[in-house]
Formats: structure tokens, C-alpha cells, sequence
């Protein structure tokens, strides 16, 4: 019996260092003669480069090399590889340091390694490049008509790969249907901004062989691999170590030039190398995400039943494709177009395409907020055309009930489990959503806007079963590994092949494992991030971590507990098959009061005084959990806005979500995610977005002209939950990491286009700025 | 995030800070340093010297009497914000002060900074234009005083030259039956003005507008005045119609700037509508 540590709120045990400045960040890692290293980046979107030559900067004080893209080459330096494969896809060459040919604002072009860091920032001025300056193009679907400037030899009109997945037969049921709209829908580009930027140090020892990289990764195991690959690096003579990271968001699952050039730079001075980048370097040079365009038609029956659904997505994959970047608008992108609902018809094409832009890539949701935006507006389209109220047209389309069985899609995914209607009904219930709408009647009488937008989401996380990730693409097995070390005191190391890094492992993996062997909490070290003390993980991202490294950590467990039943065998002298564990204890069945604990077979583990030869000494177990299916989690968020129609500016006046995430393992945990996410989803819907020049020039550079969400900006959130365990893990868990975020950026562009509805507005493009909806407004 | 190699200084007096800027014909005075640092992190700026005069004592302090109020230049936009002396005399200036950026801006940047960046979209030179602020500057030659309608000369530039330091801003004294007000449209990345509006009011013994006088940042490459939107009001009785009317005309003749947060066209909207609203504010202040 668990002892109910799981599904508690135990306090995260990493905040007191963290929020005591404790914490231990990759760059307060300082290293004997350690040197730093600094990048030159193109100031151009797209440019022959006709010379370089460093020999200044190679001759400034304090300089110890400057290497181009040509000196990696020379070194052996292989090209980042894409670690998702489509058929047909065209990969461009990625060099870590330009070669010949610069591609977007922030492309690396040369590096300087110097004694310390104003030295090699300085030397940067001293590399004398000569460009020819060549056309541009930023817009992801532009970039594949005739004339376009070309990026890439490999990919003809910019096109890195086509692909399609559909069901039935849209183009007929659009014939067929009673209305059909047509519709542009841009989800705008958006910039990570993870609170601390990436650092990377590199420290070789040439007497050993061994190259060892800290580095800020989500994925730790996945970079040493990567890098084994590009850098030719032995995968035994190469450790990588990931410590206390301040927040990811997905940026930093990628193997980047940076962290490469300083391994490269660190084998040839045989010294550490440090890089850390600049805030504005990290607008430019890490991964930025969503960014598309589409054109959709939607056909729909008087009654409000959706029939078809065809859409045309060109995918700005920005100028070269970054590690995952062509399964986000693929698999997690497509067949989640179906949402919530009973469509059964679809046409999906996509477009991933090469642009003078920074390499797009797996942000926060991740295909899911692209794919949840669409059907979310789409439905509201259609409430808007049939003036009907978009709650009404949710209940009409909507998937019943499934709690015992999973439900195969029109396309792809089987989701998992679900009661899309109770958790759509316990929201509006929440929000008092009748009393909602008289509200809003009554305010529009006397010219004030209150807008009251719904998204009921699904999205997929969990990735994946093995065999089905490798079939669709995927270059490695997305499994989890979870090694359990019981100690001669009974006391408990967690090897996790998962990295935290603000998800709170440290706390929940413990709870797991704590719950099970009925231990304390503190009675458990969880140790991640470090490819040298912990088993092979593919990393934390795509809320993965609970129902696949949890996993790992529950199944590993319960391996220690059956271990320990051979050594409680003979110290109990009973059969084996009679010996049960409950509550932290062995005992014989029926006899609880002649229990043993946990503690003293752990003892015996190392002791052998009671069990003979034939028993193995030692108490641990390793899993390598790959789960029967991806799990679905789903929820409905209601927001509330008021608009001011003087000036157009939106404020979120209430925010109501019920979430379904399975099983919790600790609700504040799952809170705190839901929190962040549905500020980083809003965030898109009202302020956030990347803009691009036609020159290729990021406008929106810094933090000054971003707009991130603000604190004082948002109202309290109203969250709650339901419940439907996932049958494919032992934990019962779906991801939670994603949910808020995936499901607030149509509920609240849901509820500034519903304000707008006197105006006659069915639909604007995010960020909803206040101008945008002003103009909106100036229309009618 | 690393400026390039520079000279540091840390005068004690006005005097001695002035000399500094005399024989470094390309130093920079460092007050707050919240305009001035980002900028040469950023590279953008390459000072060879800075002139830190957070040492120089006296500079820092708000003192309000029957003949005005004095700030120095020192002072920080937090300590503005929470005086209430200042607050009771001259409410926008209190609310400009508030509105800056974030708290840790409001606790070093300074109002002698934020004057003499005169950025096009701060807070305070709407303020100054509309209550007739003076800044008082010292240089090699000594003292003078700028009133607020010739300070702000065009973008990033003040009438101040390269060797002065302005020491002191002083507001004119409360006249009875006026009231002001600062309304602000912020940009929802930087906080800065979008577009800020400061109306200054005074009524007549019936209560109708004696004078008014409104200035604008955040709108056009520098701030300025509602020439016309004055004239409009002056002498009106002051009701909703006629305050409209008058704010219709606050963007007229402006050269609103165009950027990726707001068009010119969208700018000049927003200062007619903030222009209403401080007018409404400063008169509900005046009666
Ligand atoms: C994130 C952020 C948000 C902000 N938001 C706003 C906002 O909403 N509204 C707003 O108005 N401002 C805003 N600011 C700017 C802020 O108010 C600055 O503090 C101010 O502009 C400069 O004051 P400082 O004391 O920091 O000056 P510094 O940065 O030290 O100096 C600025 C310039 O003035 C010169 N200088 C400084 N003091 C003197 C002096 N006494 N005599 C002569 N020259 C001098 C310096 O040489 C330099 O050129 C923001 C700044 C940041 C970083």
C-alpha cells in the first residue's frame, strides 16, 4: 500500500536554493586558466562572404585564436545534423561558422578565444569581413514563389519538405456543406526568452582524452550524442553536465554552433572555454518558435456541426532546420487539427520552408498552440457565422466521453483517455458563464466591450513509444531511464535520465519513489543532469518527463521492492509468494505485526546474514520505461477581457481553466505549471511576436521592443481540475508542462474577437496589440 | 552585456564634475546609469570617460515651498513618486514618476538623467512643458537657468552643452483653482510612452479656463506642446463637449513617429483620447 505521498503537496524541494541565489548556474562555473570565448555574427540576413580576415584581431593583446568556418572544417568539424528525418526532406548544410554563404541576422561567422571576456568582445571589431550583400526573404510562404531569393542549393524554392495526412474526403464534404469559410490565420513568431541565456564551457584534459561540456540543456544525453556525432568526439571520452538551468521552454533541446566551437576551441588551446551569451545574442541566435501562415476552409452544417476541415500551412522553418524542427509542424501539428471534436474529414499540407531568419524549433507547446489556435478559432468561425454561442457549437461537435477505452482519431493518434464534455461544463459552471453573457449584454448597451472567450484544447505529450517515434522519423528512442540505488540505511538515489530545469523532479521523482517504499520525502536524492552519473535519457521537453521519466522511476521502484521481497523471504522464513509490502514494511500475510522494514532488508541487501549464497547481495533496479502510447491531456479555459473601444487596449479581467492531466503527483507543482503556461500562451495572444524587416533586421531585438508578459498585467487565475487517469503509464500521468499554455491563446483571442463582435469582426491575427484592435474597431 | 574599455571618475562637487567634462570633450555625465548603461552594453555607446556624479553631494533631495518646488537632479523617479509634499502641489509630476519603467528603474534612474537623455518617449519633459518647469544647468561659465519650452532641443537632444551638468529642475508654485494630471499610454515591452499627455489647468472665478497648458512625449521625436488644444480651451466653460473638442486638435500638426508598437496615424489617435483624459483629470484637481 502507497503511503499517499504522491498526489500531496510537498513543497519544491530545490526552491530554497534557488530562491536564496543558491542555485548553481553553468555560469558561475569557474575553471583553472580558463579562457572565453566570444562569436562574430553576420549583420546581414544574407551575404556572399567575399573575405575574412582576422589577422588583427588574431594579433590584439590578450588574444589566444580566432577561428572561422573554415579552420572547423579543416578540424574535423561536421555539420549539425537534423535528428528528425521526413521522406524527401532537403537538409541544408549547417556549419557551425559560416562557410562562404551567411543565411540570417546572428549566423556565426568567426570566433574569438581570449583571456577574459572584454578582450574577445573587443576582437570581434578587429575581424575585417567584406560581404556581398545578397536578397532577402522573412516570410515563410513568400519564400516559395517563383523569384524568391534562394537560400539553399539543396532545396529548390525554399521548400526543406512537403507533407501532407488527411482523412475522408474534404474537398467533398466541403461541396456538401451548408457553409464553408475561408480564412488567412498567421500564429505569429515568437522568441523563447528563457530567463537565463545558454552557457556553454568546455574543458578538455589532452594527458586523458576526455572532453567534459557544462551546459545549459533541457537533455543532456542528447547533446553528447549530437556532439559525439558533429564533433568526432568518442561518446565514452565525452561528458556532459547540465546543473541547475534557468528555464528552457524548449530552446535549449537543441545542439547548438555555439556549445560546439567551444568544445572544438577547448581540444585545440587545451584550456576551459567559457561562453555565455548575450541577451540580444539570444534573440538572435537561439531558437525562435511557431511562425506560420494558413490558409483555412472550414465547412460546417446550419446546426453547427463541423464537416471539414482543409488547411495549407507554410511552416517558417527559419534558414537552416534545427534539430526536431521538421516534427513539430508534422506530427504534432497535423493530425492535432482535429482537436476535441468528431471531424472526420481533413486535408492537411504543410510547407516547412527556408527563410533569412533564426532557425525555428520546438517552443513551449510546440505544433500543439499552432494546431490548438486553429480549431479553436475555426469553431468560434463558425459560432460567428451562425451566430450561435461558441460554447453551444463546442458541446455539438464534441468527442463523448471515454474513460475505458482509448479513441482513434481521423488521424494518427489513438488519445488516450478523456471527458472533453464534464471538464467543458465544469468551466463554464466556474466562470458562471450564463451570468457571464447577461453581463456582457448589458455592458455592450452602454458602449462597453467585455469579451468572453472559450478553447477547449487537446494536445499531445508523453513522446513516445519507441517503435512509433522511430517509424514516423525520430533519430533516437524517446525512452526514459530511471536508476533506483537503495543504500545499505535504507536510504534512496534517484539516477534520472530526465533534467529538471524548473519542473520540480527533484520533488516529484522523490515523491514517487517516497510514496512507494513508504520513506520521507528526504529519505530520497534525485540526481540528474550529468551524462556521467545517470543513465540514458532522452531529456525534458514535449511534457514528457512525468508519464515517461516518472514512469521509469515508479516501474524501477517497484523492481526494488520485488528485490527486496527474496532478502524479507528468509528473514522472515516464510515463502516467498506469501511475503507482501505495505506501508514502508515486509511482512507475511496476515501478520502485519511480525513486519519487517524497509530499512533492515536494505541492510541485509549489503549484509547477507540471513539469506543464503543463491540470493544476490545489493538492492537496486534500472528501468527503461517506452510507453504503449503518447498521453492526451485536455482541458477548457474560459477568458474574460474588456476592450477599450477609445483606444483599443485589452485587459484580461478573468481567467477560468480546468485542466486534465491524469493523475497529479503534487498539485501545487501541476499549478505552478498550468500558471506559467497560460501567461506564456496569452502572452502570444496579446503581445508577444518576432518582427522581421524586409532587410532581414530583427525589430524586435531586445526586450524593449518584445513584449513579455508583466505580473501586474494579469488578474488571479481560477484553475481547477478533472480527472482521467492515462492508461498507458503505471502513474496514471498525462504531461502538464504545455497544457496552459497550448490552451489560453485561443481562449483569449477567443475573447477579444467576441468583444469585437458588435464591430462585425470574425477574425485579426495575434498579438492582438492595441492598435490592431483598434483599428478592428474603426471598421464597422 | 560588456561595454567597451572606458575612464572612471567620481567627483565630489558640481564643480569639480564640470571640470572633468571640460578636459574629456567626449565624457559622459553617469547619473542612474539606466539610460546610459544599456547603451554601452549594447555597444552603442563607446564614451572613453564617465563622470559617475552619484557622489557629488546635494544633488539628490525635493524641496517644496510657497515659491516652488525644487528637485535635484539626483533625485530618483521612486523618491518623486512617494513624496507627498510634491504630490499635493503638482499630482503629475508624482504620477509621471510612477509610471516609469519598473521599480528597480524607479530606484536608480534619476529625473536629471531622464531630462537630459530626453529620450522621445519619457515621462517627465510632457510634465515640464506643461507646468513650466526650469532646469538649471551649470557649466565652466556658471549657472543658468532653461525654461522647459526651450529644453528639449529634438531627438536625444537638449539645450545643455557637452560640459554642463543640470543640477536642479524647479516647478513653479500651486496657483489656486489649477490642478494637472499625467496620463501615460505605455508600451507593453519597455513601459515607456507610447504616447503620455500632461494637461495643466486653471479655472476662472466661474469656473471656465483661465489658462491651460498641455505638453506630449512619447508621440514625436520630441516632446512639445498642444498649442492648439490650449487656445481651444481657454476662457471655455469646461464640459465634456468642449474638452472633446479641444483634444480633438492635440495631434494636429504633429510629426508622430511610425514604429513596430504603433503607427504615426495611431499615435496621433492616441493623443487626442489621452489629452481628453488629463484635461478632465486636472480640472476634476482644480475645482
Ligand atoms: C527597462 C527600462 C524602462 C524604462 N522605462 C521608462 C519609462 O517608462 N519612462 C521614462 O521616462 N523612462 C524610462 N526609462 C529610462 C529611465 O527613466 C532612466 O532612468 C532615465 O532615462 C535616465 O536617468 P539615469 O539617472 O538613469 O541617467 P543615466 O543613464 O546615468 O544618464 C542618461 C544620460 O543623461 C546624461 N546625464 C545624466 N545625468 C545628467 C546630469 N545631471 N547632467 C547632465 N547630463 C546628465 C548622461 O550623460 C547620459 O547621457 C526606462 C529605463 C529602463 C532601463
Amino acid at each position: 500500500m502507497a503511503t499517499q505521498i504522491i498526489g500531496s503537496t510537498v513543497k519544491r524541494r530545490e526552491d530554497p536554493r534557488l530562491i536564496t541565489g543558491a542555485g548553481k548556474y553553468t555560469d558561475n562555473i569557474v575553471l583553472p586558466r580558463m579562457t572565453f570565448m566570444a562569436i562574430l555574427r553576420s549583420p546581414h540576413a544574407h551575404a556572399r562572404i567575399k573575405k575574412i580576415d582576422a589577422s588583427r584581431a588574431q594579433k590584439h593583446p590578450g588574444v589566444l585564436a580566432v577561428y572561422t568556418g573554415e579552420d572547423l572544417k579543416k578540424g574535423g568539424v561536421n555539420p549539425i545534423p537534423v535528428g528528425f528525418v521526413l521522406p524527401d526532406m532537403k537538409t541544408a548544410q549547417h556549419h557551425p561558422l559560416a562557410i562562404d554563404e551567411v543565411h540570417y541576422v546572428g549566423d556565426g561567422m568567426a570566433a574569438v578565444v581570449a583571456t577574459d571576456r572584454y578582450t574577445a568582445k573587443d576582437a570581434l571589431d578587429l575581424i575585417d569581413v567584406e560581404y556581398e550583400t545578397l536578397p532577402v526573404v522573412v516570410d515563410g510562404e513568400k519564400a516559395t514563389h517563383a523569384g524568391a531569393p534562394q537560400l539553399h542549393p539543396e532545396a529548390p524554392d525554399n521548400v526543406a519538405y512537403y507533407w501532407k495526412v488527411g482523412a475522408g474526403d474534404a474537398d467533398k464534404a466541403l461541396t456538401e456543406a451548408d457553409g464553408v469559410i475561408k480564412q488567412r490565420i498567421i500564429n505569429q513568431r515568437l522568441i523563447p526568452t528563457a530567463m537565463e541565456p545558454r552557457v556553454a564551457i568546455a574543458d578538455y584534459q589532452p594527458a586523458t582524452g576526455d572532453l567534459t561540456l557544462y551546459t545549459t540543456t533541457q537533455n543532456p544525453h542528447l547533446i553528447r550524442l549530437l556532439m559525439a556525432l558533429v564533433l568526432g568526439q568518442p561518446e565514452h571520452k565525452l561528458r556532459v553536465v547540465s546543473q541547475d538551468v534557468g528555464g528552457g521552454f524548449g530552446s535549449k533541446i537543441y545542439l547548438y554552433a555555439d556549445e560546439v566551437i567551444a568544445c572544438f576551441a577547448a581540444k585545440q588551446l587545451a584550456r576551459p572555454v567559457k561562453w555565455t551569451e548575450e541577451r540580444t545574442e539570444n534573440y538572435k541566435a537561439t531558437i525562435h518558435g511557431r511562425d506560420h501562415i494558413t490558409d483555412a476552409e472550414v465547412g460546417y452544417k446550419k446546426d453547427g456541426t463541423i464537416t471539414a476541415l482543409k488547411v495549407k500551412t507554410w511552416a517558417n522553418q527559419g534558414a537552416y532546420l534545427s534539430n526536431f524542427a521538421p516534427l513539430i509542424p508534422t506530427f504534432f501539428y497535423g493530425p492535432m487539427l482535429q482537436g476535441v471534436y468528431q471531424i472526420s474529414n481533413f486535408f492537411v499540407e504543410v510547407w516547412g520552408t527556408y527563410t533569412n531568419t533564426t532557425p525555428v524549433d520546438a517552443y513551449r507547446g510546440a505544433g500543439r498552440p499552432e494546431a490548438a489556435y486553429l480549431i479553436e478559432r475555426a469553431v468560434d468561425w463558425v459560432a460567428f457565422e451562425l451566430k450561435m454561442d461558441p460554447a453551444e457549437v463546442r458541446r455539438k461537435n464534441m468527442i463523448p466521453p471515454f474513460t475505458s477505452a482509448p479513441y482513434q482519431t481521423s488521424m494518427v493518434y489513438a488519445y488516450d483517455s478523456g471527458n472533453y464534455p464534464a471538464t467543458l461544463e465544469k468551466a463554464l459552471k466556474n466562470a458562471g458563464y450564463a451570468d457571464l453573457r447577461k453581463k456582457q449584454a448589458e455592458l455592450r448597451k452602454q458602449g462597453k466591450y467585455m469579451g468572453i472567450g472559450i478553447s477547449t484544447y487537446v494536445e499531445i505529450t508523453g513522446a513516445a513509444p519507441a517503435q512509433v517515434a522511430a517509424s514516423i522519423g525520430a533519430g533516437v528512442a524517446l525512452v526514459e531511464s530511471a536508476l533506483v540505488r537503495v543504500h545499505p540505511t535504507g536510504k534512496v538515489v534517484v539516477y534520472t535520465g530526465s533534467h529538471a530545469h524548473g519542473q520540480g523532479h527533484e520533488t516529484t521523482f522523490a515523491q514517487i519513489v517516497a510514496d512507494q517504499l513508504g520513506l520521507s520525502v528526504d529519505d530520497v536524492e534525485i540526481v540528474h543532469g550529468d551524462t556521467e552519473r545517470t543513465p540514458w535519457g532522452a531529456g525534458t521537453y514535449g511534457s514528457r518527463s512525468q508519464p515517461v521519466g516518472g514512469a521509469a522511476v515508479y516501474v524501477a521502484t517497484q523492481r526494488v521492492i520485488e528485490k527486496g521481497k527474496k532478502f524479507a523471504t528468509h528473514m522472515l522464513e516464510a515463502a516467498e509468494a506469501d511475503v507482501v509490502f505495505e506501508g514502508g514494511k515486509y511482512f507475511v500475510k496476515g501478520t502485519p505485526s511480525k513486519a519487517i522494514t524497509f530499512q533492515e532488508v536494505a541492510l541485509e541487501a549489503y549484509t547477507a546474514k540471513k539469506v543464503p549464497a543463491d540470493v544476490e547481495s545489493g538492492l537496486e533496479a534500472i528501468s527503461f520505461f517506452n510507453p504503449s502510447n503518447f498521453t492526451f491531456p485536455n482541458g477548457a479555459h474560459i477568458a474574460v477581457v474588456m476592450v477599450d473601444p477609445d483606444t483599443g487596449k485589452v485587459d484580461l479581467t478573468r481567467y477560468i481553466c480546468v485542466d486534465d492531466v491524469g493523475k497529479v503527483i503534487n498539485p501545487m507543482i501541476v499549478e505552478g505549471q498550468i500558471h506559467g503556461g497560460i501567461v506564456q500562451g496569452l502572452a502570444q495572444a496579446l503581445w508577444e511576436g518576432a518582427v522581421y524587416d524586409d532587410d532581414g533586421q530583427l525589430l524586435s531585438g531586445s526586450m524593449m521592443d518584445y513584449a513579455l508578459p508583466i505580473a501586474s498585467n494579469l488578474p488571479s487565475f481560477e484553475t481547477s481540475r478533472t480527472e482521467t487517469p492515462s492508461p498507458v503509464n503505471p502513474l496514471g500521468a498525462k504531461g502538464a508542462g504545455e497544457a496552459g499554455t497550448i490552451g489560453s491563446t485561443p481562449a483569449v483571442a477567443n475573447a477579444v474577437m467576441d468583444a469585437l463582435k458588435p464591430f462585425g469582426v470574425r477574425h485579426i491575427d495575434m498579438p492582438l496589440t492595441s492598435e490592431k484592435v483598434w483599428r478592428a474597431m474603426q471598421k464597422k | 552585456m560588456f561595454p567597451a574599455k572606458f575612464e572612471y571618475y567620481a567627483p565630489t562637487t558640481v564643480n569639480q564634475a564640470v571640470a572633468l567634462l571640460k578636459k574629456h570633450r567626449d565624457a559622459k555625465v553617469l547619473a542612474g546609469g539606466h539610460s546610459l548603461l544599456p547603451t554601452m552594453k549594447l555597444r552603442l555607446a563607446q564614451p572613453p570617460v564617465l563622470v559617475d556624479i552619484g557622489k557629488v553631494k546635494g544633488l539628490a533631495g525635493i524641496k517644496v515651498a510657497k515659491g516652488g518646488a525644487t528637485i535635484g537632479a539626483l533625485t530618483t523617479h521612486a523618491t518623486i513618486a512617494a513624496s507627498k509634499d510634491l504630490r499635493k502641489q503638482c499630482p503629475a509630476i508624482t504620477e509621471a514618476a510612477a509610471l516609469i519603467g519598473d521599480m528597480q528603474v524607479r530606484n536608480r534612474g534619476t529625473i536629471g538623467g531622464s531630462l537630459s537623455h530626453a529620450d522621445p518617449a519619457a515621462d517627465y519633459p510632457a510634465v515640464m512643458i506643461a507646468l513650466g518647469a526650469e532646469m538649471k544647468a551649470v557649466g565652466p561659465k556658471g549657472a543658468r537657468t532653461i525654461n522647459a519650452s526651450h529644453f528639449f532641443k529634438s531627438l536625444m537632444t537638449t539645450a545643455l552643452k557637452p560640459s554642463e551638468v543640470l543640477t536642479e529642475v524647479r516647478l513653479p508654485p500651486h496657483q489656486p483653482n489649477s490642478g494637472c494630471a499625467y496620463v501615460k499610454f505605455p508600451n507593453p515591452a519597455s513601459r515607456f510612452a507610447v504616447a503620455g499627455v500632461c494637461a495643466w489647468i486653471a479655472l476662472d472665478a466661474k469656473g471656465r479656463c483661465a489658462k491651460a497648458s498641455i505638453g506630449i512625449t512619447g508621440a514625436c521625436a520630441t516632446a512639445t506642446r498642444a498649442s492648439k488644444t490650449e487656445a481651444a480651451l481657454r476662457g471655455k466653460e469646461l464640459n465634456e463637449e468642449t474638452i472633446a473638442a479641444a483634444a480633438a486638435q492635440a495631434a494636429d500638426g504633429l510629426d508622430c513617429l511610425s514604429d513596430i508598437h504603433a503607427s504615426a496615424e495611431y499615435r496621433a489617435h492616441l493623443v487626442t483620447v489621452l489629452t481628453a483624459r488629463a484635461i478632465q483629470q486636472a480640472v476634476a484637481r482644480a475645482k
